[in-house]
Formats: C-alpha cells, sequence, structure tokens
C-alpha cells in the first residue's frame, strides 16, 4: 500500500475515532460508539501491516496473539468492582507500550533534535504512566495500603528527581546515544518518578488519579507519534490526552480541590474537623420498613461501602419493591463516588438499575427537601455536611448531596467507625437521621424479607 | 516544517477532544474512561512498525514487546467497555 492510501485510511480511523467518542456521550448510543471507534482501531491497524515498511511479521503474530489472549480473558473475567483496577492496568500497558516505541524509535537513522526530544518524552510519560497505574493498581486492589504515603523530605527528593530527569533528558538529546548512562537514566528516573506521583495520594482521591493516568496513557502516545512522525498516534493521543484531563478537572470541581491540592498535599494532613458529638438513633429492619412503606419518594445514595458489601443487586430488588409500592425511586451518584469517575453508576447498571433512575448530584440536590426518605449505602465524605458548615473540616468546601435535607435519612453502615478519611460526620447525629447498623447487603436483605412478609 | 504540522494537528486534535467530551454526563464516565483508554492503545500502529521494520534485533524485540503491551490495552480495552455498555438499559428493556 502507498503512504498516501495509508494516510487516507489514518484519516477515516480518526473520523471513526472522532464520531465514537461523541456517541459514546449517551447511554443510548454509547455502545455503538465504542464500537465505531474499535472499528477504527482496526483499519488502522490493518493498514499499517500493509504497509511497505513492514517487512517481518513472525514477532507481531506471536506478540499480538498473547496480547490479545490476555486482553481478552481480563476483560471477560474482572468483576465490575474490579474495574478501578483494571482500567489501571490496561492503562499501564499503553503507557510502557509507547514507552517502548519510543526507544525503538532510536534505532531509526537521521533522527533529528527534534525527534529526538519527542522519543525523550515518549520515555518520560509512557515510564510514569506505567509505573504510576501499577502503584494505583496495588493501592485499588489494597496489594499496598490505600492511604496516602508520605515522608519527611518528600518535596526535596521529588524537586531532586525533577531535577536529574531535566539534567539526564537534556544531556541525552544533545547526544542521543542508545544504551548511553544518560539514556538508561531517562528511563530509570521516570519509572521512579511514576510511582513517587502516586503514593502521597490518598484512596479517597484516587477517581483523579485514574482520571489524570488516563491522560497521560494518550499523551504518551502522543509524543511516540511525533517520534515516530504517525498522524493517527498524534490525533488519537491527544484526543485520549483531552478527555482525561477534562475528567480530572471534573473529579477536582467534585471534590472543590485543585489538582496541585491533590497531588501535592496528603489527605487530611493540613487541618482536623470539629469533634462532632451528639446522640446516634440506631433504628432496626421492621421500622425501617414501615417508613419506606410510608414513603412515596425514595433515593438511595450509594458508595464505594456499596460495592465493598457487593449490596447492588439487593438494593435493586428493594428499589423495585418501593416503585411497586408507589413511591419514586431514584438513585443519586456523586460524581466522586466509588473508586473512579462513574464507578457506582457502572455497579448500578450491573444490577439492572435502568439508567434513566440515576442522577446526578446537581439534579437532585435542588429537589432533596421533597424527598421523603433517603437512604445512604457505604457512603460518607460525599454527603458530610461538614463540608458545608464546618470551616475546619479537610473537606469544607467539597459539594455534597445534602441528604440530610432530606425528610428522613438511612445511612447503612457497618459500625461507628470514622470514614475512609477519619473525618468525623455531624450527619449520623442529625434530627431526621436514623442508622441502620450492620453489612449493607444484610440489612437491604431484611428490608426486603419485611416486604414479602 | 514537519513538526509545525504535526504541532497544528495536536492542537485541534486537542481542542475537539475537549469539546467531545466536556459534555459527557456523569452516568457514563467509567465506560467514557475505558473506551478512550483502549483508544490510546493506537501507540500499537507505532509499535507495529517498530517490530515489522527489520531495524536491528533490538528494535524488533523492543517493538514485540510493544505489540503485546498494546494489544493488551486495545483488546482489552474494547471488550470490557461494550461489558459495560451493554449493562446500561433504559426502564422496559430497551437499550
Amino acid at each position: 500500500m502507498s503512504e498516501q492510501l495509508i494516510n487516507l485510511a489514518y484519516i477515516v480511523a480518526a473520523i471513526l475515532f472522532i464520531y465514537g467518542l461523541k456517541q459514546l456521550g449517551s447511554p443510548a448510543t454509547a455502545r455503538r460508539g465504542n464500537l465505531l471507534s474499535s472499528v477504527g482501531m482496526l483499519i488502522a491497524i490493518v493498514v499499517t501491516l500493509l504497509s511497505k515498511q513492514i517487512l517481518e511479521f513472525e514477532w507481531i503474530i506471536g506478540a499480538a496473539a498473547a496480547g490479545a489472549l490476555i486482553g481478552f480473558f481480563a476483560a471477560r473475567l474482572v468483576a465490575m468492582t474490579s474495574m478501578p483496577e483494571m482500567v489501571a492496568l490496561f492503562n499501564g500497558s499503553g503507557g510502557i507500550a509507547s514507552l517502548l516505541v519510543g526507544w525503538a524509535a532510536l534505532y531509526n537513522v537521521g533522527n533529528t533534535t527534534f525527534t529526538v526530544v519527542t522519543i525523550f518524552l515518549s520515555i518520560l510519560i509512557g515510564g510514569v504512566t506505567f509505573s504510576g497505574s501499577l502503584v494505583a493498581w496495588g493501592k485499588l486492589s489494597e496489594v499496598m495500603p490505600s492511604k496516602a504515603i508520605v515522608f519527611a523530605g518528600q518535596r526535596v527528593v521529588n524537586g531532586a528527581l525533577l531535577i536529574a530527569i531535566v539534567t539526564a533528558g537534556v544531556m541525552f538529546c544533545m547526544e542521543p546515544t542508545i544504551m548511553s548512562y544518560e539514556f538508561m537514566a531517562v528511563v530509570v528516573l521516570s519509572l521512579i518518578l511514576g510511582v513517587m506521583v502516586v503514593i502521597p495520594i490518598g484512596g479517597a482521591d484516587m477517581p483523579v488519579v485514574i482520571s489524570l493516568l488516563n491522560a497521560y496513557s494518550g499523551l504518551a502516545a502522543c509524543a511516540a507519534g511525533f517520534a515516530i512522525n504517525n498522524n493517527i498516534l498524534i490525533v488519537a493521543g491527544s484526543l485520549v490526552g483531552a478527555a482525561g484531563m477534562i475528567l480530572t478537572n471534573i473529579m477536582c470541581k467534585a471534590m472543590n480541590r485543585s489538582l496541585a491540592n491533590v497531588l501535592f498535599s496528603g489527605f487530611g494532613a493540613v487541618k482536623t474537623a470539629t469533634k462532632v458529638e451528639g446522640e446516634v438513633k440506631p433504628i432496626v429492619a421492621e421500622d425501617a420498613y414501615l417508613i419506606l412503606e410510608a414513603a412515596s419518594s425514595v433515593t438511595f445514595v450509594p458508595g464505594y461501602g456499596m460495592a465493598v458489601a457487593q449490596a447492588q443487586h439487593v438494593v435493586r430488588e428493594l428499589g423495585e419493591l418501593l416503585e411497586a409500592n408507589g413511591a419514586d425511586v431514584s438513585y443519586a451518584v456523586h460524581p466522586v463516588a466509588g473508586r473512579m469517575p462513574g464507578h457506582m453508576n457502572v455497579l448500578l447498571a450491573e444490577a439492572n438499575v435502568p439508567y434513566d433512575q440515576l442522577v446526578e448530584m446537581d439534579d437532585i440536590n435542588p429537589r432533596i427537601k421533597n424527598i421523603d426518605v433517603a437512604v445512604v449505602i457505604g457512603a460518607n465524605d460525599v454527603v458530610n455536611p461538614a463540608a458545608r458548615n464546618d470551616e475546619n473540616s479537610p473537606i469544607y468546601g467539597m459539594p455534597i448531596i445534602n441528604v440530610d435535607h432530606a425528610r428522613t435519612v438511612f445511612v447503612l453502615k457497618r459500625s461507628m467507625a470514622a470514614g475512609f478519611s477519619g473525618v468525623d460526620n455531624p450527619l449520623f447525629f442529625g434530627e431526621n437521621t436514623r442508622m441502620l447498623f450492620g453489612d449493607a447487603k444484610a440489612s437491604i436483605s431484611a428490608v426486603i424479607a419485611q416486604f414479602k412478609g | 516544517m514537519e513538526a509545525i504540522f504535526l504541532a497544528f494537528i495536536l492542537m485541534l486534535s486537542m481542542f475537539l477532544g475537549f469539546e467531545l467530551i466536556s459534555k459527557v454526563p456523569a452516568t457514563l464516565h467509567t465506560p467514557l474512561m475505558s473506551g478512550a483508554n483502549a483508544i490510546s492503545g493506537i501507540t500499537i500502529v507505532g509499535a507495529l512498525l517498530s517490530a515489522g521494520s527489520g531495524q536491528g534485533a533490538m528494535a524488533t524485540w523492543l517493538g514485540a514487546a510493544a505489540v503485546a503491551f498494546a494489544t493488551v490495552n486495545v483488546v482489552g480495552g474494547y471488550m470490557v467497555t461494550d461489558r459495560m455498555l451493554a449493562m446500561f438499559r433504559k426502564k422496559d428493556g430497551g437499550a
């Protein structure tokens, strides 16, 4: 195939990516959009294989078969609750691929200085994406502690690391020899940087990290595109980079924090919330049933605890019973609920909750005063009124779902321990709050049993 | 000139990306992210070119490793996105 024909096919692929992303914007067309984008990818791969530049296929076939097999089984077997870990690993594999493409581009003859700089960038960004994603995976799957890891002199170490990378990078770009010390330093330091960037970020901030790493994986592909002078890599890579940056921005806004604040300060390191004291009013399943039975509008507010308890299916069952009972049922999802953006929505969709019942924070808050019962399942920070009232709270200013304004609030909680970020939650002591203690799944099943009995 | 031309493409695609994504509802953020992630596997094109162009053993091996990783990203990414999106349905059946 001629160069021109290949580039024409790349344009078709780019159109399919763009159109596919556009269709991903609505639940009704999203699946088709993803399919279109995968067709675009197939076209890009096939025409590349037909290009005259490719002389030998043995290695390609073996490597692609191995990768496809791993990808296939990973995608098939992963549980929906583990989706954040999976996406982190896929991100990481994209990152390391871009690093390797950049590295291999060094063997091309006649690289200009500009090309070498972009090779450096694709190794740097690819390396950070790879090791950063692995750490994110470790935190999400709790292979390593999910809390922020901070130590004395961390900023000094990171600063030194950055200076070292820039120095090594400049030296490498001035004299690009393969396997020189400068080159190896760039590779190794990039990988270390990825680890250092992610370890100080705590569990509750993971949605930001995942979005950011997603942006990096796109930018790495983009840099690799510059390194090998290929425009489809640049187009697709920058689309992904832009998507990741927007999601990162949305997540930061949903926590009322700047990106710098998320990246450089361990959560809760600065302020301690005013201790709230009060009386907790527990409730048993029988009484919860009586209140729910009389309610004409119920909204469920899920958090990561719902995923841990695997309670999404019983929640949906209860929702259906309430609907049959004449209540208006909705599911209010906070943008940063869960461990990645939109995580709760996927879990509820898996449990067969129709997407027209999933509502966003900005939709529910104006009408929450008219909601009879808000049922909080495994959420804590995203419904914590301290974010509105307590200036000393580390989450002060974060937009929350105002469940405390609903007529009645049920909080399902395993026991009376502080939530993920260790913030005391005045919601638990609210006048209209009732605590339903125990495993979320068991508690809801008990209420369901009351309904059926 | 080539560099300027490529930078031009970069800038336009960035703006296009921002425009496309900023309107996606929160409900779809996870599939959007994994779908976008699959697209970032486009680096497979670069990997194929390195693995197949016969520029010596080292470039071939690096390229082959890149092909393997990028394929995981592409195949896994698209499949898992499809699996998630298949679950999103409207009330009363129908997608």
